[in-house]
């Protein structure tokens, strides 16, 4: 059965091999399903230095953060190895700090501001730029997405030097916008990606059974725009959550988000506290968009039902 | 009729585009154009800054010897993460477009996790694991192999293994979607056609994924050389990179004609070669990871 029909492309490569070799000064002594066993092993070898190879990597890319994890539990009063039994204290240390507290509701609104005002602004372009021919597009769609083209850095210094000249300080105003420029591009790359998809098909019909633009738009575009726009919004949150390269130049002194406290704590030592934040973060930004894919997931089943 | 229509064509999109250019304009392209004006005002003793033309940020920068260095230092750095990165991502990249579509899904998912991991995090873990009282020393001197912790933090090797660490999923997603893209039955006819797999891999699978190679590539040798983060975190005093020059000069000396000018340096360069990269490659390929 599977004999006829090759369902596996490992399978089906490996009889396309027997079969190319068969013209070759072969032993005949050697009967077909013989090699056709030894090239599956042959493969099997290489697949499985692969696959060996991949493991590899994944653990170097989870390992460090595992670690990161599990010291977080650690019951010692240092934060380093041995550990020495399983505790929350440093969990509770955390929600009795004032200054990581504070960090967290700064990090909150900033990410959630930054996330309501970039996607409004990205669904708008992406709009334009899908639905639209102007003049000079590709120039236009190019600039929208230059935030991401220069280094974050220099972008971070342009910024903060401009508005100082406006008399305008380091603030919470100017991370906002820092925030909102350079998640700017990826919530427009996400919206834009999916908006293609959407057929215009469906807006005409709506706008020849009378809707107006606007009708057209919030009753047809946009519920089906939705998941772009919700992982758009979470997108620009998570960047602007853990971003750290450019608000460690925009945040005024004595405002930290969650990054910068992070980074101010690790100069004086990897005290247990750092892993239990880092922790948290963790699930939060892990688990935001999982959550945000459940969700999803439970609506579109939902309205499919 | 066909005349309000467009009209509707020409006035629209420029208003839906219109406060998103206007961020842009406002907050990235005259910021950029007035650092460049602000690289030939002076500081003056006093701290004052003096507007005018005045070469003298651009003589130090370009002329002594310490920037130079360090600049050079960076684009080391910056370039032998990139080859460690493609290295290392290729096969897993592979592996992943080649498994099955259960063991594919969670590959990719896991892959996903690093980008939504704090950087300071991931690049902070390390100090768990290499540090004097990390996990490494304690499993050697649990094993009796040393007695006092080995210094293993805090140089250029451990920087680069924090930008490695930061950059291999960027790495492997570009080479996975461009190997993903490639037509099966290309490599099936090379199969039927004699070529054993390696034959196949090489002729036919390696070509075609070059282009994800060389936007994960991209991406890795932009982002490694823009950080100053890593330094800071995971490098010693002598393991500066060029954007710890720009923090310095910025946020520490308040010096901030001398970082405009230091800052269009690290644009000039990370700029040409992105757009080397797109007069040859084009930057399309980049975008594609995002659908």
């Amino acid at each position: 059965m599977s004999g006829e029909r090759p369902q596996s492309p490992t399978l089906y490569s490996a009889v396309g091999g027997v079969a190319g070799e068969r013209g070759g000064a072969e032993t005949p002594s050697v009967s077909a399903p013989a090699r056709l066993r030894a090239a599956l092993k042959r493969i099997d070898i290489g697949w499985s230095l692969i696959t060996g190879y991949t493991v590899a990597v994944y653990l170097f890319m989870f390992i460090p953060v595992a670690i990161v994890m599990l010291l977080a539990f650690n019951a010692s009063q240092f934060g380093a190895f041995p550990m020495e039994g399983l505790s929350f204290r440093w969990f509770v240390a955390l929600w009795n700090n004032d200054a990581i507290v504070r960090a967290f509701r700064v990090s909150f609104l900033l990410g959630g501001l930054t996330a309501l005002i970039s996607t409004t602004l990205g669904v708008l372009a992406a709009l334009a730029i899908v639905r639209y021919r102007f003049p000079g597009k590709n120039l236009i769609s190019t600039a929208l997405v230059a935030p991401i083209l220069v280094p974050e850095v220099v972008l971070a210094v342009a910024l903060l030097l401009f508005l100082r000249w406006l008399d305008i300080p380091r603030s919470f105003f100017l991370l906002l916008c820092g925030h909102v420029i350079f998640t700017l591009p990826f919530v427009l790359l996400v919206v834009q990606a999916r908006l293609v998809t959407i057929r215009r098909d469906v807006e005409e019909a709506a706008m020849s059974l009378g809707a107006g633009p606007i009708a057209t738009f919030f009753e047809v575009t946009l519920p089906l725009l939705m998941p772009a726009v919700f992982a758009g919004m979470l997108f620009a949150f998570t960047i602007s959550f853990d971003d750290i390269t450019g608000t460690l130049f925009w945040k005024p002194g004595g405002l930290e988000t969650v990054p910068t406290q992070i980074f101010a704590m690790l100069r004086h030592s990897v005290s247990p506290e750092i892993n239990a934040l880092g922790t948290v973060m963790i699930l939060l930004t892990v688990g935001l968009p999982l959550l945000g894919a459940g969700i999803a997931r439970r609506m579109a089943r939902t309205r499919g039902g | 009729m066909a005349q309000s229509a467009e009209g509707d064509l020409s006035a629209k999109p420029w208003l839906l585009m219109s406060p998103a250019l206007a961020a842009v304009a406002l907050l990235l392209v005259i910021p950029v154009f007035f650092i460049v004006v602000y690289s030939f005002w002076l500081r003056t003793a006093v701290g004052a800054v003096e507007a005018g033309f005045h070469l003298d940020n651009w003589a130090e920068v370009l002329t002594d010897p310490f920037y130079r260095d360090i600049l050079f230092a960076t684009i080391r750095i910056a370039f032998i993460t990139t080859v460690l990165c493609a290295v290392l991502g290729y096969i897993p990249a592979y592996f992943i477009a080649n498994a099955g579509r259960q063991h594919r899904l969670l590959l990719i998912l896991l892959l996903m996790l690093p980008f939504w991991i704090s950087y300071i995090i991931r690049t902070m873990s390390w100090i768990n694991i290499l540090g004097a009282s990390g996990a490494l020393n304690y499993g050697l001197m649990g094993l009796g192999i040393t007695s006092e912790p080995i210094r293993m933090l805090y140089n250029e090797a451990t920087v680069i293994l924090g930008l490695v660490h930061f950059l291999l999923p960027f790495m492997i997603l570009n080479i996975y979607v461009s190997l993903e893209a490639i037509d099966r039955n290309l490599i099936d006819a090379a199969r039927s056609l004699g070529s054993t797999s390696w034959q196949a891999f090489r002729e036919v699978t390696l070509p075609l994924s070059l282009p994800g190679l060389a936007a994960g590539s991209l991406l890795c040798f932009v982002l490694g050389a823009g950080t100053y983060i890593t330094p800071m975190v995971l490098g010693g005093p002598t393991d500066a990179m060029f954007a710890n020059l720009v923090f310095e000069a910025v946020i520490t000396q308040l010096n901030w004609p001398l970082g405009s000018a230091l800052s269009l340096v690290l644009l000039v360069v990370l700029g040409s070669v992105v757009a080397l990269y797109n007069r040859f490659l084009g930057l399309g390929q980049i975008a594609k990871s995002f659908q």
